[in-house]
């Protein structure tokens, strides 16, 4: 039914190919009488005429669109006419009425075809149709995969095919298809499609666009093989079709033994870059292999040559394989790349360019936002295919939560399997039940809410991960440390013990204060705390105990209230009711007093102590400093700090000299992340160690201890008294920016806009509808499918 | 008080009397009418809020309506035992039939292995549910009369007061009516008395042997009850007035389910039996002396006289009239309408307009327009999202009676709408559980919305879960919660041109697979609108066209997934941050503890991750392993290696800065420029 039947007009317009181009003197459109027309035909010449009578209006939409169509037709060697039926002459193509007209396309005084103006409803379509007719023996229209087939069985070792597929007749890709079609014809065969199902039946599923393959039928020989097609990968435009044709005409491999900076082919004048494989003789064959895989896969995008290395007279690079040249004048990169797929993609990359920026100024939004930038989420996604070693820890599910953590004092992780900050713990959780593998303290277990969310909500867990440690007799504890291995198993160890301890006697209180009662924690408590009541304080016990309860986990806490208790505040001149804090690694036992403190009061009073007066920063720590809301002073040492500078920020401390700041450390080997701090600090990495001043509540300035001074007590005094009276400038503020989204997000609601604003192009069924009209109506004489062929255009 | 009134003396008293405070009948603060699904659904809730409430049921037992219908006894809600999932909530979006409670031995798939179950579970299920959870329902009772009693001291300015069969009084201060659809819907032409109803025809096939059978109607139970004569019958014709609407294509439950479609088999493929589309108030049926019937229309019954063998028929005039064989039986199966006899005038109970007659008029709250303090429930609040949601379901009203609940609790107790409070580094993955797993969501589709409350500063949010979205103008008067500072919405949706009658839904191409065209996709997937502040009731009411809501500052969607399961780190999880991100103008990235140290001492905000962890020690510390992802990932420098100042630090791609939106910060690197402008 789609194929073509206007075998009556059947001359041979192959003079319109041999033809030199007809150029007339004007472009304009010229108007003439029927009679005048006629008389103007020249045999073997087309000519397309439009009919309208001499009273019409003289400008309409459609006469625009002649009138540009009249210079690129000319050049075809096809005159254009506008033909005024007067009533004096008669013509049969002069129609009754005025909506009848139509134009014409003659060759010769003999009539090729008539189409109604609707169908040449632009330039573009005014062209496709004027060449699709006058060259239907050389562009095959086809319907079906078969007709596909049975072409390309019947020119297997005869002729290449050039098969396209446009979205409808009269488009500006169907006038590019026709227009190469025009000068190529003679030298390929041309095929035609607007079916989606052809385009499918060769594997193509981008049906959004017209595609052009080239297929490579010449050479086969065999008539049981397939063709190799070859997809032209930039937009059907005239030029790109030429180019593209031009390159599949270029030999696929040459081999060449020059410079390469001299070497030329057509490719570089249709501005493809040129791929030379460097061979040497030893391994010729394989490199030719390499090269023609190569030179199949970048048909069409570059030239791939054979470099051979051993006839070449100037010197390359020695470890160099490939060498590249982009264009006409510029330099060779010589390049070592091992693996032919990364010449494709070099090449590809390389020559991406170009068209990129084509498609950018269509339709891409800038940056791609599909990049995850979520570190993160792209951290555990990268390590997904990896087995954690979860048998470690217990798998809970709705049966068996509650007799689990009945049963036996655990810890339960909540998490959510699609979450990535949950699972990116879930990483240190099995990390630590690897460490605590054996040792029988506590039962690790975790639960995923994803599966068992009925479960995670009656122990309240409404945001993920959480950590519970859940205890025989005690109500359920939230964990509210660091989500890492240690600050965890930190708080497991410290739980083993129950806080605030009862210490029952005067040598158990001493041993618990020297260290010795719980040898096996003080690594993960440095700091022992000693409450001190008299048996009748009870209301200072039940503070102190409550505040014990508090710490539970993060710091070592006992109670003695037995009656010789003034036998250890007379020892440590505390009054009752006090605190003791033993400071393990320093070996100080300091004393506080409590009198009429209040648990939360007591809770401030302990944490407070546990800083230390110059600690070693680190990522763990820093929150806890920070929230002093002080400037930091901090030096920077790459590795452990020395002595003296330490023993002075001490002496400067202990004289209250520092209160204003806080004086810390940052060990680069601990925390090399101090690096990217320095850098932002200084731009270039300053010779260590080095100590600044950073306000980072107030103002953001960081202030640079002078490099050439040497740190001493008497230095710092006095640069901290210039920087406390303004005389030192700072080297930097922090940004003060706000976090912003990193990336812009789809505006949904403007493409939505756009579709509801143009012709209905969304997916459904109704568009749907519309592409079967169209796909029905396309035969070209179908006289009133013309209507439909803009649809979805 | 007098609690011990007689019946017939209160009867007495009520027709003369208004009725005395000294005399007033038992008060309960909450009356529900009907222990079916809905009814005992909500006793379920006021009695979990230790509700002062009564169930009053005409028969002796929950359910009765499954006692008879459906008549094949075959239901055609699916009872999925099998997800393999162990997620309760996700698991009852394909258990259509359980109603729901914190008991989990009272989910229907412990009453029937059957995938489309028996009626006689559903009825031995419901009397366990108010059994076992111990409902106060009062059986037997009838109430024959409501009234309105006004008082100035009752919760809504009036009580309502009820009377049953035996006389008995009620005073209520809140009426919760369930009572379903049980009256037959009837249509009113020549002959319609020759028509047998499906509320009594008979079940049995044996009585349709070699008959020619037209059914009345295009319902479910039209095809329920051709499917069960199908292969006894001659043929069965269907005539109604609509198309007919195919469940798979409109994605409403309520139309013609997949399961009771023999008949459009035998139709299309052998002319066999047929379905055919008039107005029923057009026809006529005469019956012949052979006791057979004949359709004909109305017009020709009138002009003529009464006679059967006179009456003109249409094939008179035209010899290939569909209809023109004679009929040995018709069925009328037309539905239910609501029975709206036993409220007096006064409560202003009037049906749902022109669209839904058959159903009371309710405002999107399901609170009468008539009578404030009135509410319908279950089947008979369907005008709310009838041809649209599964509100008249078991498997959507569930969810809607739940919301009614928390309606009440907030106007009567002063309990605000349940919500969970996050900080806004939550946000993502709250949205993400939510449309991942939830089933009110995904069952009431269109009708209710989670909803999430900016607070203030952008640094916290408030989650309220299966809000009714047209009420969204007054979501602060209602629900107690405050939505000063930006509301998220999120919805489930169909495509927009996808459901339809008659539509292909099996179009090529019909999903969406790339993010970019999410808002295209055709099957339910989670649409998520932001606005600034509330939209006003104007801009509820005068929404766009096929809108479920009024337009938004910024729409997403979250592309559609063939699996319904959006946790794709990508294609799902990605794209939402972004949109949620440029919505609050905020940074929603999680970090490890190590990237908040860093912006900790380089800088002097912090993003929101990092605030409300790190800092409140809390930060991710991460694993060696994880680490050597980031730095591969290019999202990390490898500190330790770097010397001096990286130059090419534009090249990794996770944090370079889009050159149109220089303000973002870039975590990184992004202080070294910004330090040089502020030098």
């Amino acid at each position: 039914m789609m194929s073509f039947s206007f075998n009556g007009f059947r001359v041979g317009i192959s003079f319109v190919m041999m033809c030199t181009v007809y150029k007339s003197a004007v472009n304009s459109l010229p108007e003439l009488s029927p009679q005048r027309y006629f008389s103007t035909l020249q045999a073997g010449k087309a000519s397309l005429a439009y009919f309208c009578q001499a009273d019409s209006p003289s400008t309409s939409v459609f006469l625009e669109e002649l009138n540009k169509a009249v210079k690129p037709l000319q050049d075809y060697g096809i005159s254009v006419a506008k033909v005024n039926c007067v009533k004096e002459e008669t013509s049969k193509y002069c129609g009754k009425e005025k909506d009848l007209l139509k134009a014409y396309l003659f060759r010769g005084n003999i009539l090729l075809r008539e189409f109604p103006t609707d169908t040449l409803f632009d330039e573009n379509a005014i062209i496709a149709h004027v060449l699709f007719a006058l060259l239907f023996n050389e562009v095959k229209y086809i319907t079906t995969p078969e007709d596909l087939q049975n072409i390309e069985n019947a020119l297997k070792g005869k002729a290449n095919i050039a098969f396209s597929y446009v979205r409808a007749i009269g488009t500006p890709e169907h006038r590019a298809v026709m227009e190469a079609a025009f000068v190529y014809g003679n030298t390929y065969q041309f095929v035609l499609t607007t079916e989606i199902a052809l385009l499918e039946s060769i594997g193509m599923e981008d049906i959004k666009y017209a595609h052009l393959y080239f297929f490579h039928c010449k050479e086969v020989l065999d008539l049981t093989q397939q063709c190799r097609r070859t997809l032209m990968g930039q937009p059907l435009t005239t030029v790109d079709i030429y180019r593209f044709i031009k390159s599949m005409e270029a030999p696929l491999l040459t081999e060449v033994a020059e410079d390469p900076q001299q070497v030329t082919t057509v490719h570089l004048q249709l501005g493809l870059p040129l791929v030379f494989i460097v061979s040497q003789q030893a391994t010729y064959e394989a490199d030719r292999r390499t090269a023609e895989w190569i030179a199949w896969r970048l048909l069409g995008k570059a030239g791939v040559l054979l470099l051979l290395r051993d006839s070449l007279e100037v010197d390359i690079p020695q470890q160099a394989n490939v060498a590249f040249k982009r264009e006409e004048g510029m330099p060779v990169e010589f390049l070592v790349l091992h693996d032919a797929d990364l010449v494709i993609s070099y090449v590809e990359n390389n020559t991406h360019i170009e068209e990129t920026r084509e498609d950018e100024a269509d339709d891409m939004e800038g940056p791609d936002m599909e990049m995850q930038d979520d570190e993160v989420a792209e951290s555990v996604y990268r390590d997904r295919k990896r087995q954690l070693p979860l048998e470690l820890t217990v798998e809970l599910t709705g049966e068996t939560f509650n007799a689990t953590v009945m049963a036996s004092d655990s810890i339960v992780l909540f998490y959510a399997g699609w979450q990535a900050v949950s699972m990116a713990f879930l990483h240190s959780y099995v990390d630590l039940a690897v460490k605590l593998k054996g040792t029988p303290t506590m039962l690790l277990t975790r639960i995923n809410c994803a599966d068992w969310p009925d479960v995670c909500t009656k122990q309240n867990v409404t945001e993920f991960p959480v950590v519970k440690m859940y205890k025989e007799g005690e109500n359920p504890v939230s964990y509210s440390g660091m989500l890492g291995t240690e600050d965890l198993l930190k708080f497991i160890q410290l739980n083993r013990i129950s806080c605030p301890v009862n210490i029952t006697s005067i040598q158990e209180a001493e041993e618990y204060l020297s260290g010795e009662l719980y040898k096996d924690l003080i690594s993960y408590s440095a700091v022992s705390v000693l409450g001190l009541f008299s048996p009748a304080m009870t209301t200072a016990q039940e503070d102190f105990t409550e505040a014990g309860k508090y710490l539970k986990g993060y710091v070592t806490t006992g109670i003695y209230s037995e009656e010789d208790v003034l036998i250890l505040s007379n020892k440590y001149t505390a009054t009752l009711p006090a605190l003791l804090l033993a400071r393990h690694k320093e070996r100080q036992v300091e004393s506080i007093p409590l009198a009429n403190t209040h648990a939360q009061d007591i809770v401030q009073i302990i944490t407070n102590a546990l800083l230390e007066t110059f600690p070693e920063i680190t990522v763990e720590n820093l929150p806890t400093y920070i929230r002093l809301q002080k400037p930091l002073l901090i030096l920077f040492s790459d590795g452990i700090i020395n002595p003296q500078y330490q023993k002075a920020l001490l002496t400067l401390a202990k004289e209250k000299h520092l209160d204003s700041v806080i004086p810390c450390w940052l060990n680069l080997k601990n925390t090399p992340v101090g690096r990217g701090i320095l850098q932002v600090y200084f731009e270039i990495l300053p010779p260590l160690p080095v100590l600044v001043v950073v306000n980072l509540h107030s103002g953001g300035q960081v202030f640079a201890f002078p490099s050439d001074q040497a740190i001493t007590e008497q230095n710092l005094l006095l640069w901290l008294k210039k920087l406390e009276a303004g005389l030192e400038s700072h080297i930097t503020i922090l940004s003060a920016q706000e976090w912003k989204p990193p990336l812009p997000a789809y505006d949904f609601l403007r493409m939505m806009d756009a579709a509801a604003s143009q012709h209905p192009t969304r997916k459904g069924p109704e568009g749907m509808k519309e592409t079967d009209i169209q796909e029905n109506d396309i035969q070209p004489e179908d006289k009133s499918a013309a209507r439909n062929e803009r649809i979805e255009l | 008080m007098g609690l011990w009134v007689a019946p017939g003396l209160l009867l007495a008293m009520a027709l003369t009397l208004h009725l005395a405070e000294a005399s007033a009948p038992p008060h309960r603060d909450y009356c529900v009418l009907g222990a079916g699904p809905a009814g005992l659904q909500m006793a379920y809730f006021l009695q979990r809020a230790g509700r002062d409430y009564q169930v009053f049921e005409r028969a002796s037992r929950p359910g009765s309506f499954f006692t008879r219908y459906p008549r094949h006894r075959k239901l055609i809600s699916i009872n999925k035992r099998h997800t393999g999932r162990t997620n309760s909530e996700f698991n009852l979006r394909h258990d259509w039939n359980s109603l729901l409670s914190h008991d989990p031995r009272l989910l229907f798939r412990h009453y029937s292995r059957a995938y489309f179950p028996d009626a006689g579970d559903m009825v031995r299920y419901l009397g366990d549910f108010a059994s076992r959870l111990r409902l106060r329902v009062r059986y037997n009772t009838a109430i024959a009369h409501v009234t309105l009693d006004k008082d100035r001291r009752a919760w809504n300015g009036h009580y309502f007061i009820l009377t049953d069969q035996k006389g008995q009084g009620y005073r209520c201060s809140v009426l919760l009516v369930a009572t379903g659809l049980s009256v037959p819907n009837l249509v009113d032409f020549p002959g319609a008395e020759y028509a047998e109803g499906y509320e009594s025809v008979s079940v049995d096939p044996e009585d349709f042997v070699g008959q020619n059978v037209l059914i009345l109607g295009r319902g479910n139970s039209a095809f329920e009850t051709a499917e069960n004569i199908l292969g006894v019958t001659n043929f069965v014709h269907m005539l109604s007035r609509s198309r007919v609407r195919l469940s798979w294509a409109t994605h409403y439950v309520g139309d013609l389910r997949a399961i009771n479609n023999g008949l459009l088999d035998t139709y299309q493929l052998k002319s066999l039996d047929g379905l055919l589309e008039s107005d029923l108030t057009d026809l006529a049926v005469v019956k012949d002396p052979k006791g057979k019937f004949h359709i004909t229309l109305k017009f020709y019954v009138e002009e003529g006289n009464q006679s059967a063998e006179a009456v003109p028929l249409p094939q008179d005039d035209s010899d290939n009239f569909a209809m023109r064989v004679a009929y040995d039986r018709i069925i009328r199966c037309l539905g239910w309408n609501f029975d709206f006899s036993i409220f007096n005038k006064s409560l202003r109970l009037s049906s749902g307009g022109e669209f839904s007659k058959k159903y009371p008029l309710v405002r999107p709250s399901y609170e009468s327009k008539g009578s404030r303090g009135l509410f319908v429930l279950g089947t008979a609040s369907h005008s709310v999202d009838y041809r649209k949601s599964a509100g008249g379901f078991i498997h959507g009203f569930r969810y809607t009676v739940r919301a009614v609940h928390r309606l009440l609790e907030h106007r009567h107790h002063g309990a605000a709408w349940p919500s969970t409070e996050l900080p806004i580094a939550q946000l993502t993955s709250s949205v993400l559980r939510r449309v991942n797993e939830a089933s009110g969501l995904y069952q009431m589709f269109g009708v209710l919305a989670d909803v999430v409350l900016v607070k203030e500063n952008g640094t916290a949010f408030e989650y309220l879960e299966e809000f009714p979205m047209q009420m969204l103008a007054q979501l602060e008067t209602v629900t107690g919660r405050q939505a000063r500072h930006g509301l998220f919405v999120i919805n489930m949706e169909y495509g927009r041109n996808f459901s339809g009658p008659g539509k292909d839904v099996f179009f090529y191409d019909r999903s969406v697979g790339y993010t970019e065209d999410a808002w295209q996709s055709n099957f339910l997937h989670p649409v998520i609108y932001y606005y600034r502040q509330l939209p006003t009731e104007q801009e509820v009411r005068f929404r766009p066209a096929d809108w479920p809501l009024p337009r938004p500052a910024a729409i997403h969607h979250i592309v559609e997934d063939f699996l319904t399961d959006w946790t794709a780190p990508v294609s799902h999880i990605l794209p939402l941050r972004r949109f949620l991100e440029n919505c609050l103008g905020t940074d929603l990235r999680g970090f490890y503890a190590e990237s908040c140290f860093l912006f900790a001492l380089t800088r002097q905000k912090l993003p929101p991750f990092c605030q409300q962890g790190y800092l409140r020690m809390q930060g991710l510390v991460g694993t060696g392993s994880l680490r050597q992802h980031r730095v591969a990932s290019g999202l990390l420098q490898g500190y330790a290696a770097a010397g001096k100042r990286s130059e090419d630090s534009g090249q990794r791609p996770g944090f370079q800065e889009p050159a149109d939106q220089p303000q973002a910060p870039g975590p990184l690197d992004q202080p070294l420029t910004g330090n040089k402008e502020e030098l």
